[in-house]
């Protein structure tokens, strides 16, 4: 099957559910309610699901490797140690937390800084090799777990109930107040990675080959990384912290569509997140009764995935 | 013309490469020889820009290195490494069309497909266009890499030892290709390699170097010599005259 085709296809899917998504139980009278509810829902869903694979695929083309994205490397567990440590600084009353545009930009704005300077630090020190800047990762991913762990046990219980509902979002519970908000430091984003892309697709042959071709590698790696960390602060804001997710949807695309081209396999990865998710979720909702979160089932599918990855040593 | 003028490089105190002087003019083939930790690799790298250097000025068509746009440079200058792990599936020719970014920024115009062709066919590839690269011979794979410097099209080439690993058919293909760029395109070409007859036979000016130091550059007849080669390997050598031809004899 040629590779327009399947995108085509998948298209389709991801169009169907989310019809089915909209439309269950919908008569004339109760649309207007029904639709309020479900709309910023899928749309939040749609947002996050392109966030979280537009990032993790260019994250490994400018890192060279197939295993890391920025989830594991605790990029997500960044975004809520921020929150929490707004709340503790600035009181749970302040601004801030509570206005959810300001409290969006406040938080990309310290994250960008932070992420940027911790990735300088991973890549341009000296060539570190995957498994210690996996390493690296995964500690600085379960420290920034601890500080939140530790202030969320210090902090007065009732403040923090207040904001809890606000600050870490889920699947089931999407935070709808910023959704449309989102919508255009997104769209800002998606554009400039689809301008780029033609230098990313370069970027496969490695970074002196890229130099060589003309192409300023560690300009256009902070260019990515900086439009990485605002589209992963829009995952964790709207649907909270997804580790494997991002993992599985890029290794899917990359076994589905055989095209080195990042203009193609962009579009194809958020359609496939977006099915994915929406999917897990309608199964959630419909034949699991809110029994369990999307979340669990993907960290339980993405991690065996990735032990497999692990095992095979399929790691470069 | 590409200038060289007392670059050095060190790593925590020692020196890589210390001093060293060169020009690469247009139209000559010139080798980097010297043994293991010489510096050549390190040398090739901070001439075409890979690497930084410590000290010294590298002037590339009259303009200092630093002045260069990258963009503008890589229609210049191409340079290819030794070893190249590729993380995703190309076909050659998707490989050697890469070629052509620094003039088509990925839109690939009519006569970059021709030029593309045309580097297929200097490397005698065009029958294995449509093979993937992991399906192929190490020797292929390096014509593949070689076909995608050409289809760059630049005044300046620089590889890195193009010939780690390859049969002597591969090894005899590729240099003589090279040579060619170098004498009917009138292009600049610099090698790094380590095949002492190999370097003997096709190239025109030498650079060999020994503990990050050049230590004598010049014309092959005037490098290639009993005295100054046993000096820069360390053991003793023998040469004689073949058809014309300076081979060396090191082996006992």
């Amino acid at each position: 099957m040629r590779n327009s085709t399947k995108l085509i296809l998948l298209c389709v899917a991801t169009l169907a559910i989310i019809a089915l998504f909209l439309g269950k139980g919908l008569d004339a009278h109760n649309y207007r309610f029904f639709l309020s509810r479900r709309i910023p829902k899928v749309l939040a869903i749609l947002l996050a699901a392109t966030a979280i694979s537009w990032s993790s695929l260019v994250f490994q083309t400018v890192t060279n490797n197939r295993i890391l994205t920025p989830s594991i490397l605790g990029f997500d567990s960044l975004y809520v140690m921020i929150q929490v440590l707004l709340v503790v600084l600035a009181g749970g009353l302040s601004p801030l937390v509570i206005q959810p545009m300001l409290n969006f930009s406040v938080t990309t704005a310290i994250m960008a800084g932070l992420s940027l300077s911790l990735f300088a630090w991973y890549f341009y020190g000296k060539q570190r090799d995957l498994f210690s800047l996996l390493l690296i990762g995964i500690i600085c991913s379960s420290l920034f777990s601890s500080v939140t762990g530790f202030f969320t046990m210090v902090i007065d219980p009732s403040e923090f109930m207040a904001i809890q509902a606000s600050m870490f979002a889920s699947f089931n519970n999407v935070n709808g107040a910023l959704v449309y908000w989102t919508i255009a430091p997104m769209l800002l984003c998606l554009a400039l990675l689809l301008k780029l892309a033609p230098k990313l697709d370069v970027l496969w042959l490695g970074p002196d080959n890229a130099t060589s071709l003309g192409i300023n590698v560690r300009k256009l790696t902070l260019q990515i990384m900086a439009l990485v960390t605002v589209l992963i602060s829009v995952a964790t804001a709207l649907v909270g912290p997804v580790l494997f997710f991002g993992l599985i949807v890029v290794s899917l695309t990359r076994q589905l569509f055989s095209s080195y081209q990042h203009r193609l396999l962009l579009p194809a990865s958020s359609a496939l997140a977006a099915f994915l998710l929406l999917t897990g979720q309608w199964i959630v909702e419909n034949l699991m009764a809110f029994e369990t979160t999307i979340s669990v089932i993907i960290n339980f599918v993405g991690g065996s995935y990735f032990l497999l990855l692990l095992a095979r040593n399929k790691v470069n | 013309m590409i200038k060289l003028s007392g670059l050095s490089k060190k790593y925590n105190d020692n020196f890589v490469v210390k001093d060293a002087s060169a020009l690469f003019p247009k139209g000559v083939l010139t080798s980097i020889i010297g043994p293991n930790g010489a510096g050549k690799s390190t040398l090739l790298s901070m001439a075409s820009r890979l690497t930084n250097s410590d000290a010294g000025e590298v002037v590339i068509a009259d303009k200092p290195l630093n002045q260069w746009d990258n963009a503008a440079l890589a229609k210049r200058l191409a340079v290819l490494r030794q070893s190249n792990n590729i993380n995703m599936r190309f076909t050659v020719r998707e490989l050697v069309a890469f070629g052509r970014f620094p003039h088509s920024q990925g839109r690939l115009s009519a006569r970059d497909n021709e030029i593309i062709d045309k580097a297929m066919e200097h490397l005698d590839i065009q029958h294995i266009a449509d093979r993937y690269l992991d399906q192929l011979s190490g020797g292929q794979r390096q014509m593949a890499f070689i076909a995608m410097v050409v289809a760059q099209d630049t005044d300046y080439i620089f590889l890195d030892e193009p010939l780690n690993n390859l049969d002597i058919k591969h090894s005899v293909e590729i240099m003589g290709a090279i040579q060619h760029l170098a004498h009917d395109h009138g292009k600049a070409v610099v090698v790094v390699i380590h095949d002492i007859n190999f370097a003997a036979s096709y190239s025109d000016r030498i650079i060999a170097m020994k503990r990050g130091q050049v230590i004598k550059s010049g014309d092959t007849v005037e490098v290639i010599d009993e005295a100054v080669l046993s000096d820069i390997y360390e053991i003793p050598f023998t040469i004689r005259e073949v058809e014309g031809q300076r081979i060396c004899m090191y082996y006992r």
